[in-house]
């Protein structure tokens, strides 16, 4: 089950335990997944999350992924591992082996796990919004009690299929909620360029679904804002939208030197680090101390090394795979 | 002559047509002010202005249409397409528009318009990134499709579609775009419907375009050691398809390859081996063979991603079995 806020200390303590946790472990996977990169271990695209941690853990942390979907993009790691998505198996992806959660034939931008609920993982800028929309679908066909969170870039706003989904959505009154998690540029693009109106929020209100923009560099409030949209959509079907604010601290993608903003930009969004805020929060209200945080990082970085011995130590898949898993 | 990279020639064919005509636009994400995903456009926003290089949000479908719009006013659009990738979400506007407008509107309505990009396998990139789409354009009339294999072809090509009339398809290969090759300086075009000989040759027919063109000289190179003298043909322009220098190589050397790194189901390759048993039959002594794309959608690992795609050996191996050598 979820962890639930505000019902006593000993919970938040739990929760925000919870949520510094998963942050932690997306950023210092993401590091690691950076150096095999450079190491050239990884291939092809590889987009980082770093600064965007707490839009997953915050979001993710408040489904019940046995009935609660999960829908990404391309920038899928971070939601994967809010999912609980191993970082073995993430990383013997992105190695492209047998052991990986797509064996291998999907690396970066398609991380999938059906029994967590991660449906993906899409390359395709948009593509993955009506599929979510659909998988709403399935649980108010069979009135199941489950939420779908979509989540997708601010590049992708302007795709068609946002505004068919949205559309879609209000009208069978499906219970999703999408996400934009506007981290401010669509590859070299600032969306204030591109975007007609720069309040992505109020996009939704066309649909005449309620949208709402929330402060994605705290957690806390991600996992509040979410928590309240999801109880929505789970009880009253009614689809919401949130416009996550957030920050990519790396390029759109490893082969990107991110040369269109400037240093004292990405150094001013480090100053509201996500995971530095909530660890100075939760010091204060004597949840955590430097020595425990200490630990709980080291505990950390050795599951992602050990990710990647995991991901070295596994075996490539067969050519003969090739031709497995095209047809049923 | 200089060596210049296909990037490079692009680009060029681009600038020297933007300065001849006013008409011409660049549109599409990217190729304003971060100078082109794949640095193609770079330099043309200072040159010609953000009036006719023009940054687009990610949306496919609308900028290609707002392309034909413009094209059927009076402009002469080129439309950049981040890759052939994501084109496919602006498949509508070519298969119904583009390409029907001519004939709908009773010649009234043409579309001038360069639609043009990276098409074909990457490395690393799986299956949604990296796929070779040219039998889907070519399957449409109305339609030009065309795929260079070579910087100086590119640039002359590239000039014949922005001033050609009709809607082009121009596919350029992503994994091409840092090869060099010498490009003259100079003005000049290329028509489209005339492949190039490549190698002359009496044993075998190795037909192909694009980016295997790398892979069947290479082919070609490993087969005369063998005392087997291919002839290699580069189709260059898909549609119109030069049927003529095909049949003529054929007739000759009684024996043919076709490589085409798309799927084999109902792709270019398979379309030309039809053309090839109808028009040759006669002259063919063994079944015409395909080298295409394995059948399956391409797979991240890297080992499997080569073993998807049309290789020298897989091509060696398919040219000796014409001669009944495998
Ligand atoms: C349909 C489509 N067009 C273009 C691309 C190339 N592309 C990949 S990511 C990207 C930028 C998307 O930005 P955004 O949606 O804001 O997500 P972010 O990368 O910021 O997470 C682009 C243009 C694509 N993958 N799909």
């Amino acid at each position: 089950m979820a962890l639930s806020r505000k019902k006593n200390k000993e919970s938040n303590k739990r929760l925000s335990l919870k949520l510094f946790r998963t942050m932690l472990l997306i950023r210092r996977f993401e590091e690691r997944a950076s150096q095999m990169y450079g190491i050239r271990k990884i291939g092809g695209f590889c987009h980082l999350y770093i600064g965007q941690e707490a839009v997953a853990a915050g979001s993710i942390t408040s489904l019940d992924l046995t009935k609660d979907y999960v829908v990404s993009a391309y920038r899928d790691h971070g939601q994967a591992l809010a999912c609980g998505l191993s970082p073995d198996e993430l990383m013997a992806e992105l190695f492209g082996k047998k052991t990986g959660c797509s064996k291998g034939k999907g690396g970066s931008m398609h991380f999938f796990s059906a029994e967590k609920h991660m449906l993906g993982g899409n390359g395709i800028v948009g593509s993955q919004i009506p599929v979510a929309t659909g998988v709403a679908l399935k649980l108010k066909y069979k009135k199941e009690p489950g939420v779908v969170l979509c989540f997708f870039g601010d590049g992708a706003i302007h795709q068609g299929a946002f505004h068919e989904s949205l559309n879609l959505a209000k009208i069978w009154d499906l219970p999703i909620v999408y996400i934009c998690e506007n981290n401010q540029y669509g590859m070299g693009t600032d969306f204030k360029r591109v975007s007609s109106v720069t309040e992505l929020s109020i996009t939704s209100s066309a649909y005449g679904i309620a949208g709402e923009q929330v402060d994605g560099m705290d957690v806390m409030k991600v996992y509040d804002a979410v928590s309240r949209k999801t109880a929505t959509a789970r009880n009253d079907h009614v689809p919401g939208f949130l416009e996550i604010k957030t920050y990519r601290y790396k390029g759109h993608s490893m082969s990107d030197p991110a040369t269109y903003r400037t240093k004292e930009e990405v150094a001013a969004y480090k100053e509201q680090d996500p995971i530095l805020l909530l660890k100075v929060q939760m010091i204060k209200n004597r949840e955590i101390t430097e020595e425990k945080y200490k630990k709980l990082d080291n505990e950390i970085k050795e599951i992602c090394r050990n990710a990647v011995s995991f991901a070295e130590g596994s075996e490539e898949p067969l050519v003969e795979s090739l031709y497995k898993d095209i047809i049923a | 002559m200089a060596e210049k990279s296909m990037r490079e020639a692009l680009r060029m064919a681009m600038d020297e047509e933007m300065a001849r005509d006013k008409n011409i636009i660049l549109l599409g994400e990217e190729v304003a002010q971060y100078n082109g995903a794949y640095k193609v456009s770079q330099g043309l926003l200072d040159k010609y202005g953000p009036e006719r290089v023009i940054d687009t949000p990610i949306s496919e479908e609308g900028f290609t249409g707002v392309g034909v719009g413009a094209a059927m006013a009076g402009l002469r659009p080129i439309v950049e397409w981040m890759t052939f990738n994501f084109a496919l979400m602006a498949i509508d506007q070519i298969y119904s528009n583009a390409s029907k407008m001519r004939y709908m509107s009773g010649g009234q309505f043409g579309v001038p318009a360069v639609f043009r990009g990276p098409n074909g396998p990457a490395e690393y990139l799986a299956a949604q990134h990296s796929q070779a789409l040219q039998s889907i354009y070519a399957h449409v009339p109305g339609l030009k499709v065309v795929s260079p294999s070579t910087p100086y072809d590119a640039k002359g090509m590239l000039k014949s579609a922005i001033r050609d009339d009709n809607p082009v398809i121009f596919m350029e290969a992503e994994l091409m775009y840092g090869w060099k090759g010498e490009v003259p300086d100079k003005e000049y075009l290329i028509p489209f419907g005339e492949a190039a000989v490549k190698q002359k040759g009496n044993d075998v027919t190795l037909l192909g375009f694009s980016k295997p063109m790398s892979v069947i000289l290479e082919a070609a190179g490993e087969l005369t050691k063998e005392g087997i003298n291919a002839e290699v043909i580069d189709l260059r322009s898909l549609r119109p398809l030069d049927e003529h220098s095909i049949y003529a190589s054929v007739r000759k050397t009684n024996r043919c390859v076709i490589i085409d790194e798309a799927w084999p189901f109902a792709s270019v390759g398979s379309h030309i081996g039809w053309l090839i048993s109808k028009n040759c039959f006669d002259f063919l002594d063994a079944p015409v063979e395909l080298v295409s794309s394995e059948d399956v959608p391409m797979p991240y690992n890297h080992t499997l991603e080569l073993a998807a795609q049309p290789s020298a050996e897989k091509i060696i191996r398919a040219a000796r079995r014409t001669l009944y050598r495998e």
